[in-house]
């Protein structure tokens, strides 16, 4: 039994409302129009290629900056420089900045003070988990020590929202499975809403509950993981029975060879069923996958 | 796991195969949701929701504060579910792909006879 399944109640809670939000340098818009919900006790992955707008999304969820247009609301109320707020999300930002001067175990102290949910005994454990130098410099440490730091953080801290922005750079293949271990093993045991970005989807997919795939900055994809499974399907065959078959249908992407077609589409249960019938082939689409076709099209919906 | 096929369906399944060949016993009691997520390294509420298919099937059953346990009649629920599918599953595709290599029906019965051999008497039980 998990603590999930007692807290019906709490699941449905919202936790982050992103409402038609904008946010432009200058004359490049990093994000456009995105709109989305968090939910209590869920595990997002926020996907999408690089400068695709993520930590940007990320940073105005953790209040590090504003919106240029529309709003952001955390735990019903904007975040930026709002104490009573940001004390209850926690950020592993990919390029956090320290005081020069702070060693690891003086990163650990501050955030200590800093979440009030903070579990020391948990730190610890952490720290020996992934092997970390406690008394060395932040500066000095490898890139995939400051990752670990970072990963140690955002564990412990407990934090009702916490959010982790391609937590593994640097680190290998061990020290990734040991974090996706460690986070939903304390994640069953202590439910709250995780956002996760990342690159590397095939090794994560499975902890995600919710998926969002961001590109170019607007949001194309904003649907539970395991409904995204059933739906997304490749269907391949004698280019115009494809044409017939996917004509109505969301199209992610579309190659063609030799007089046939292999299409991508977001369809409904029984389509791979439909699809069979008409003698068309039908494989199922990994999520990596999909992310990759829907960033590969331009202009979807 | 499958990327490609909802993950709660393939624990669900997982679990119905252990039953079915025995590893997971009538009245024995299942992994929980926390063990099935923590060694498949999938979400908790994806692994419940594989278990709770099963519950609403009949073929786990809950004890409050203890765990998961397998139904008695389960095995053999299974087994008939698996029965039924059985044609369409396995041999529609195997007539479909030998009628492609052009095998007609004789040599078709004759392979089977051949590679059922052992099994006729297994199947007996």
């Amino acid at each position: 039994m998990n603590a999930l399944e007692n807290r019906p109640s709490l699941r449905a809670a919202e936790v982050g409302a992103v409402r038609g939000v904008g946010k432009r340098y200058g004359k490049f818009t990093a994000v456009d129009e995105v709109s989305f919900s968090l939910r209590a006790h869920a595990v997002y992955g926020l996907l999408g290629r690089n400068g695709a707008g993520k930590s940007t999304l990320m940073r105005m969820l953790a209040g590090h900056a504003q919106p240029t247009t529309g709003s952001v609301a955390v735990f019903g109320e904007n975040p930026f420089e709002n104490d009573e707020v940001t004390r209850r999300i926690c950020f592993a930002a990919e390029n956090q900045v320290y005081p020069d001067a702070f060693r690891i175990k003086d990163v650990l102290a501050a955030a200590r003070l800093l979440y009030p949910d903070w579990d020391q005994a948990y730190a610890d454990d952490l720290v020996e988990v992934f092997d970390l130098p406690v008394d060395r410099r932040i500066g000095k440490l490898s890139r995939g020590m400051r990752s670990a730091v970072g990963i140690v953080t955002g564990l412990a801290s407990r934090a009702p929202l916490t959010m982790f922005d391609e937590p593994y750079l640097g680190l290998d293949a061990t020290a990734r499975q040991l974090f996706y271990g460690r986070l939903i093993a304390d994640y069953a045991e202590n439910p709250r809403t995780i956002l996760l970005s990342t690159h590397l989807i095939d090794e994560v997919s499975g902890l995600l509950e919710h998926v969002l795939v961001i590109d170019r900055g607007r949001l194309v994809i904003d649907e539970e993981a395991e409904a995204l499974r059933g739906r997304a399907i490749s269907v391949s065959g004698p280019t115009d029975t494809v044409e017939k078959f996917t004509y109505a249908m969301t199209r992610l992407h579309e190659e063609q060879l030799m007089g046939r077609s292999r299409v991508t589409v977001l369809g409904d249960a029984d389509d791979p069923q439909h699809a069979r019938v008409l003698g068309l082939d039908v494989e199922s689409v990994s999520l990596q996958d999909l992310v990759v076709k829907s960033a590969m099209t331009g202009e979807r919906r | 796991m499958d990327e490609g096929r909802p993950i709660f369906l393939q624990i669900a399944e997982q679990l119905e195969n252990a039953i079915v060949d025995g590893s997971l016993a009538e009245g024995a009691q299942a992994p929980s949701t926390t063990e099935l997520a923590a060694f498949h390294r999938i979400n908790p509420a994806t692994a419940g929701k594989g278990v709770n298919q099963l519950v609403s099937d009949g073929i786990l059953q809950k004890r409050r504060g203890i765990g998961m346990f397998v139904a008695e009649g389960a095995r053999g629920v299974l087994m008939e579910r698996r029965r039924h599918a059985f044609a369409e599953q396995f041999v529609v595709p195997l007539v479909s792909e030998a009628r492609k290599l052009g095998f007609d029906a004789e040599e078709l019965k004759n392979m089977i006879d051949k590679s059922g051999q052992g099994v006729t008497q297994e199947g007996k039980r």
